[in-house]
């Protein structure tokens, strides 16, 4: 059974409160019980609190899919992006090292890559996720599309991401301002852009970075105030 | 975001090239891909799809296979090198032994031990040591039970290791576990020398 093609997956990491239930009551599940397949990504954990939740975006044409040379990462007509297949993983880590998302992991005890999909047990029977149905502040939504614009006014969703040269069409959408937002997101815009404090690290003995009285000063992303 | 692609069909009409779900990395139609996304679809319907075509090839294949490997069974059994005929070989004296007793040799050099019986004044039978059951050195031995006594039945070759019981003269199995007969060695009184002059393998 298909999941409805009317309820879709929204994530919003703005309202994401990094309270970790997603990832405790996805490793509830007794498919992959104890292992949890969504990752809570901590953005800059030294100067802000801010989460991002993981889950798989089931892209249109799936990087781990197309890279798996064992042929064992299959999509449902829904447009689901399914765990490796059991007896075909053959625990290489190609789909690992080349989702975009970072979605992929493996198991090495099991040798098995194990990645989200989206509950299918639940959602292909019109259930919502576990994530999304535990999920406090509803960073992780699933229902339609009206809901979400009724319930989200200032937000709309956008399933375009930009890899390098690759453009990716996912079915699980990202919210992202109404107004400004972009219309599509670069997955690796943030890849070479030092974090906030990195100078600190390019010559941790120059005088400007000592403010003066020995402590690095780490809060101060200028070091001429230093 | 584009509507839901139709559901595919699972039903045997199911089409062989629809890819509609998964859209190759450069955009391209189905058609224009390299055969190995036709052969490898990421799709689950048509990953588990068997057209008619690929089924009738798998099943004429392996027919034709197995039918190749039954003539070349039979060509194997007709034409196959014969074995040469083995030298004779010295193995006793005849007086060496006497009338039911057995000395064991190899013959030819270097094969399992092969037992030599006397049952006669010239008579001489010898088998392959081995018990076909689970290859236990054989014994030429009385049996005993079935209501006769061990000294009205003749001499039989025993296997002690699970009770096994074959013929003295012609090596077939007559009680216990073996179901094959003894591969059987021929052999010649020539003067008063015993020879072995060649094995007889069993036939299957």
């Amino acid at each position: 059974m298909p999941v409805p093609a009317t309820l879709e997956f929204f994530i919003d990491p703005a309202r994401c409160i990094g309270c970790q239930a997603c990832v405790q009551a996805c490793a509830e599940c007794d498919t992959h019980r104890g292992q949890s397949m969504i990752q809570l990504d901590y953005v800059d954990r030294a100067h802000s609190t801010q989460t991002v939740p993981v889950v798989c975006m089931h892209c249109d044409s799936p990087t781990c899919a197309e890279v798996c040379p064992a042929d064992a990462i299959k999509r449902t007509e829904d447009g689901v992006v399914h765990s490796a297949r059991k007896p075909r993983c053959i625990a290489c880590n190609n789909c690992v090292l080349a989702c975009p998302f970072g979605v992929p992991k493996m198991n090495t005890e099991m040798q098995l890559m194990m990645k989200c999909n989206m509950c299918y047990d639940r959602t292909s029977v019109g259930l919502k996720p576990m994530c999304a149905s535990v999920c406090p502040s509803q960073a992780l939504a699933f229902g339609t599309r009206e809901e979400m614009a009724r319930l989200r006014p200032s937000a709309r969703p956008v399933n375009t991401f930009q890899f390098g040269a690759q453009t990716i069409t996912t079915k699980v959408n990202m919210m992202v301002p109404a107004d400004d937002g972009p219309d599509w997101v670069d997955v690796t815009a943030a890849m070479h852009e030092p974090t906030i404090g990195h100078q600190m690290l390019d010559d941790i003995f120059d005088d400007d970075v000592f403010g003066g009285d020995g402590f690095i000063d780490l809060l101060n992303d200028d070091p001429a105030d230093a | 975001m584009s509507p839901e692609p139709p559901l595919i069909s699972r039903g045997a009409s199911a089409p062989q090239d629809a890819d509609r779900s998964t859209v190759p990395p450069d955009g391209r139609p189905l058609a224009e891909q390299p055969k190995w996304r036709r052969d490898f679809p990421i799709d689950w319907p048509q990953d588990e799809y068997v057209s008619r075509r690929d089924l009738v090839k798998f099943i004429c294949l392996t027919s034709v296979a197995f039918v190749v490997g039954q003539f070349w069974i039979v060509g194997k059994s007709l034409f196959g090198r014969r074995e040469a005929a083995l030298p004779a070989l010295a193995i006793a004296d005849v007086d060496e032994l006497p009338i039911g007793g057995a000395k064991t040799f190899r013959y030819p050099e270097g094969s399992t031990p092969r037992l030599l019986v006397r049952t006669g004044a010239a008579t001489f039978v010898a088998y392959d040591q081995q018990c076909t059951h689970l290859l236990c050195p054989i014994v030429p031995a009385h049996r005993e039970g079935m209501g006769v006594a061990a000294s009205e039945r003749g001499l039989e070759l025993h296997c002690p290791c699970h009770n096994g019981w074959f013929d003295l003269e012609t090596g077939r199995p007559l009680a216990g576990p073996p179901r094959r007969p003894l591969p059987r060695v021929s052999v010649e009184v020539r003067g008063s020398i015993v020879y072995a002059t060649g094995v007889e393998e069993p036939a299957a």
